[in-house]
């Protein structure tokens, strides 16, 4: 057994939840310009460029890229063979939250009930999803999900027969349906399989996977790719006001299901796309 | 593309009048902040007759909840939330003199029914670029709500912040017709 304080959960937590919200990854600075070179509105390259403006300011002041920081959601894959001391894990990451909100003035978007809404006021409690796995390493992963692109995601039961045309017809209708709202250009995470909530979780998951990297799977890499020409023709550009970038990337994920099922989860993400990990 | 218009708040009719979808708008002058909770008092206010923080004859709202500010900062970062969330709410603002809102987003029939009726704007700001527009935010100050925080009404000086005409007081809609021209 390796043993590992809670204390080094929090301290990750908490610089990543900062960090994350000032420094886009270097694949999403470089999708921003590469669509700003080929899009063919000039408003929608206008405002590629202001999405580059945007970062650069955010990394040379500290202010956060986006003023909704999001909710803090925490993916940790926990080795089997990891002793964790010191505390509970739970509260050691609520804990990195509420100082790293805290100390990097981000701000705080949380209720603690659904329909009472009484804002928490230190951005707790984070979402956690733990999965146990082998070795002895402790991987956590941090996604700041705003508001705006998440309230445009949906999840569909479809029957076996709707087959792959089905997945597709949803998955270009739900970002249609989304137009503007969500920020364009947006990732689009889809989950395809599993139960209603394992879809859900994988289209969450697939916005992790780095942008321009496609699934292992070359049907499932095709996949994203059709989805992909399908959304950018829509038309509906950055912002929405109209142009050829209305989606920087789609990512698939799947996952064996029910003979009577097909589950396909849309999760749409901001062009705002904050989510960093480490490894203890 | 065509040459911005300047404008400074409070904005008249013929302000109004004049701009059309599209239309490239820098604004200066105060703001008025409000999300969603600082919406539904606002209406619950004037449903019951009484007085509101600020009287909205001539002002533009901002639909924004910005991160705190770090020291030596009058506001953190502050771009555009989604707008749809004050549809149910904005139409009672307009009949009461409001003259622009400032968000990101699809309005409702009834929101765009409502400007063409009484004379109003929507503007879109460009979203996720809050680190951006807060450089064009010269003071800040909580007015009302400050038990909302984020959401608190605040009053806001800007100079030149960039939008852009997304619904004109003549019924156009920008996202309708950015999406019809680059469709394939
Ligand atoms: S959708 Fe994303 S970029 Fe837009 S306001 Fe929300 S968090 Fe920011």
């Amino acid at each position: 057994m390796r043993e590992v304080d809670v204390s080094l959960i929090t301290d990750a937590v908490k610089r990543m939840s900062m960090e994350a919200n000032t420094r886009l990854g270097d694949d999403v600075i470089a999708t921003y310009a590469a669509c700003a070179e080929r899009e063919e509105s000039e408003t929608g390259k206008s405002i590629l460029e202001q999405l580059q403006r945007n970062a650069a300011i955010s990394g040379e002041t500290g202010l956060p890229l986006c003023q909704d920081t999001g909710v803090a959601v925490v993916f940790i894959e926990l080795g089997q063979e990891v002793h964790l001391t010191g505390g509970e894990l739970k509260e050691a990451v609520n804990e990195g939250v509420r100082r790293g909100y805290r100390e990097g003035y981000l701000r705080k978007s949380i209720v603690a009930d659904p329909l009472r809404r009484k804002n928490t006021g230190d951005n707790t409690p984070a979402v956690l999803h733990v999965d146990v796995v082998p070795g002895d390493k402790v991987k956590i992963t941090i996604a700041t999900k705003g508001g705006g692109s998440e309230n445009m995601s949906g999840i569909k039961m479809l029957k076996p027969a709707d087959g792959v045309e089905g997945v597709k017809d949803y998955v270009v209708e739900r970002v249609r349906e989304a137009g503007p709202n969500p920020c364009p250009p947006t990732i689009v995470g889809v989950g395809i399989g599993g139960t209603f909530e394992v879809a859900a979780i994988l289209s969450k998951k697939a916005l992790l996977r780095p942008l321009g990297k496609r699934h292992a799977d070359p049907f499932y890499a095709a996949l994203e790719e059709e989805l992909l020409e399908k959304i950018n023709r829509l038309g509906i550009g950055p912002m929405g006001l109209g142009g050829s970038t209305t989606s920087f990337d789609v990512k698939v994920e799947v996952h064996p299901c029910h003979i009577a099922s097909l589950p396909v989860a849309v999760n749409i993400q901001c062009h705002s796309t904050r989510h960093l990990e480490t490894e203890i | 593309m065509s040459d911005a218009i300047r404008l400074t708040t409070p904005l008249t009719d013929a302000d109004v009048e004049k701009l059309k979808i599209g239309d490239r708008v820098i604004l200066s002058g105060v703001l008025y902040t409000a999300r969603d909770a600082a919406h539904a008092r606002l209406v619950d206010l004037i449903e019951k007759g009484e007085e509101l923080p600020f009287d909205p004859q001539g002002q533009v709202i901002y639909f924004v909840g910005p991160t705190p500010p770090p020291p030596g900062r009058v506001i953190g970062s502050a771009g555009p939330t989604t707008s749809y969330r004050m549809d149910s709410y904005s139409p009672i603002l307009i009949s009461k003199g409001l003259k622009g809102m400032i968000g990101k987003g699809k309005r409702s029939k009834e929101v765009v029914e409502s400007m063409k009726e009484h004379k109003a704007v929507y503007f879109g700001a460009t979203g996720g670029t809050g680190a951006l527009i807060s450089g064009c935010i010269k003071e800040a100050e909580v007015i009302a709500y400050e038990d909302l925080g984020p959401e608190a009404i605040r009053k806001l000086v800007v100079e030149d912040f960039p939008l852009i005409v997304v619904n004109d007081a003549h019924g156009g809609d920008l996202y309708e017709k950015g999406r019809a021209l680059y469709a394939k």
